[in-house]
């Protein structure tokens, strides 16, 4: 196995040097998801700016995948309009159940590119998608998504 | 480099053909024999041969095949038993260790709920507000959550024996802990994730001497030492088949005559039936009163092979092999810079699992590094999440060797772990 693959030098850059991480001062909802099998956990604070862009505060504990993602999650979806946090998470998912095949848009998906060659782990899969998912039902708790879609 | 002693490992790894298998362009080490050992090929052979001459539903039927498979699934329970000095008719089988832990809990609860209802069960199974059910700080969840379930359903009150900072069980203030409220008494006998040998015979008797029920897990201890039944001084063992070189899809309950005798049935249904009328049934004697519906016979079958294989090699043999491994890696391990091991530091009342966490360094990142080596260990709370609690950690890496495991495998362990320091440079 090629570890560099899957640990590519940006993902461990977000690693060591998270960006975004803290908590909002008046957050919509905050919800907190755990990785059962390996005790990942990250806790997710939503809220809007006046122009209604998304605010994204987070916590984490956990391995270097699940911790970059939430990096690469609040690069990617911080100030930005929901629409534009929506495309990026669907692209995110849509990449993660890829097994590493197809193109990842890298317009849409920033950093988050980097996150392709985890997509040949299945067991590291879910800790890359645990803030998106953590994100997305933080949106749903502050009714700033529907539940029934995703 | 320590002499192993007498066990020819080379004879033993020419059993079990997978451990001659490469992952990730490497030779496989397995080192996570704790989640589930390797099984050699009497144990195959022994379930191969099961089905292609004997195959048949057990205690019932009348014809040839179905005599053939109930006598070679009643003399694996014989062959079962005997290996912990125990009689036949005192051993369950069950799915697996949790079924097992499970049978007993629901022992509690569902005694608990006939009371209620006023049928006649024994007392010491009936439980409520104000009584105590004692656990320690290191159960796999598998001896925890149950009886958590007990505790909601009945009221009563869980209370747990708490951990010193080298992993021991902490027995200053036990008879606070046991005392006249508590009803069942159960803990690990070795701990599957600080890899603690526990005293259970003394806080057996602590619990008889309130005439509370004692419940040991044994699923760490079975297959790495001589283990007699009576020397723990329980009422009730569980343990695994598939840890002891069984197949999966088995486990085992023993209990004492009495204590079994006393037990309402876990599941019900066919086979665990003494009359059956529309309006109620009666039960069958233990243990078929504990062994609902079509049985697993091919896995008892494997796992009297896989008895009489340790046996051959001799659990004495076992248990001194593992700790020359287990002073080995210990001795490792202090070696490598911001590695600290996460239980017991020395072999003193200690069996081979050890977890271990890497400064800088998140466990699912070090099995990944060690996996890229070939190297096979568990990470994660190793279900005893509050354990990992106990020690301020998120999770563990944790290696676990077994008879099959050289002084090899180990140094490869102990060189993938430095190598998931340098890849992600966290020493220097
Ligand atoms: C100490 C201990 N108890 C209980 C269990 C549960 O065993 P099983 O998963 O086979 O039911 C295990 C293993 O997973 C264990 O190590």
């Amino acid at each position: 196995m090629d570890l560099e693959g899957l640990y590519q030098e940006i993902i461990l850059d977000h690693y060591k040097h998270p960006r975004g991480k803290g908590e909002l001062t008046s957050p919509l909802a905050e919800v907190h998801h755990v990785n059962p099998t390996c005790g990942d956990e990250i806790t997710v604070q939503i809220a809007t700016d006046p122009a209604g862009h998304l605010l994204v505060g987070y916590q984490g504990l956990g391995c270097s995948i699940s911790q970059a993602s939430a990096s690469v999650m609040s690069e990617l979806v911080n100030g930005n309009s929901i629409e534009v946090a929506e495309t990026a998470r669907a692209a995110f998912v849509d990449m993660m159940h890829a097994q590493g095949s197809g193109e990842p848009n890298e317009e849409i998906l920033g950093d988050g590119i980097a996150f392709a060659g985890v997509a040949k782990y299945p067991a590291r899969v879910k800790c890359a998608l645990l803030p998106w998912m953590a994100l997305r039902d933080a949106q749903i708790q502050a009714n700033l998504a529907e539940s029934e879609e995703g | 480099m320590p002499n192993l002693p007498a066990l020819d490992v080379a004879a033993v790894r020419t059993q079990f053909p997978i451990l001659e298998r490469s992952v990730r362009g490497r030779p496989l080490v397995y080192l996570d024999s704790g989640a589930t050992s390797q099984k050699p090929l009497c144990v195959l052979d022994a379930e191969r041969g099961y089905y292609l001459h004997s195959n048949a539903a057990v205690h019932r039927g009348a014809h040839a095949l179905a005599e053939e498979a109930t006598e070679a699934y009643e003399s694996a329970r014989v062959t079962i038993a005997s290996f912990v000095g125990a009689r036949a008719q005192d051993l369950v089988f069950t799915t697996n260790a949790t079924a097992a832990l499970n049978l007993a809990a629901y022992a509690f609860s569902n005694a608990t709920a006939l009371a209620a209802r006023g049928h006649r069960v024994d007392p010491r199974f009936v439980i409520g507000e104000g009584d105590s059910i004692v656990v320690t700080e290191m159960e796999h969840h598998a001896n925890l959550v149950p009886w958590q379930q007990v505790c909601e359903k009945t009221g009563a009150t869980l209370r747990w024996i708490g951990l010193s900072d080298d992993g021991r069980l902490d027995l200053r203030n036990l008879d606070s802990i046991i005392d006249q409220t508590t009803k069942v008494v159960s803990l690990s006998h070795q701990s599957n994730i600080l890899g603690t040998i526990n005293p259970v015979a003394q806080i057996m008797e602590a619990a008889h001497s309130v005439n509370a029920i004692g419940v040991v897990d044994a699923c760490q201890s079975i297959p790495h030492m001589p283990v007699d039944v009576h020397d723990l001084g329980a009422d009730l063992i569980a343990w695994s088949g598939h840890k002891m070189l069984g197949p999966t899809g088995i486990g085992f309950l023993w209990g004492s005559t009495e204590i079994l005798n006393a037990m309402t049935p876990f599941q019900t249904g066919g086979s665990m039936i003494e009359t059956v009328t529309l309006e109620r049934s009666t039960f069958a004697a233990p243990p078929q009163r504990f062994e609902a519906g079509t049985q697993m016979v091919a896995q008892a079958i494997g796992t009297a092979a896989a008895v009489r294989y340790l046996e051959s090699v001799g659990m004495v043999e076992i248990a001194a092999h593992e700790h020359a491994l287990t002073a080995h890696a210990l001795a490792g391990i202090s070696q490598l810079p911001g590695v600290r091991v996460i239980g017991p530091t020395d072999t003193h009342m200690r069996g081979s699992a050890i977890s271990f966490v890497v400064d800088g360094l998140h466990p699912h990142d070090v099995g990944q590094v060690m996996d890229a080596q070939g190297v096979a260990v568990r990470v994660g709370h190793h279900c005893a999440w509050p354990t990992c609690r106990r020690f301020s950690v998120p999770a563990t890496t944790r290696i676990s060797p077994y008879l099959y495991n050289t002084l090899d495998d180990i140094d490869a362990g102990l060189a993938a772990i430095a190598a998931a320091q340098e890849f992600f440079q966290v020493v220097n």
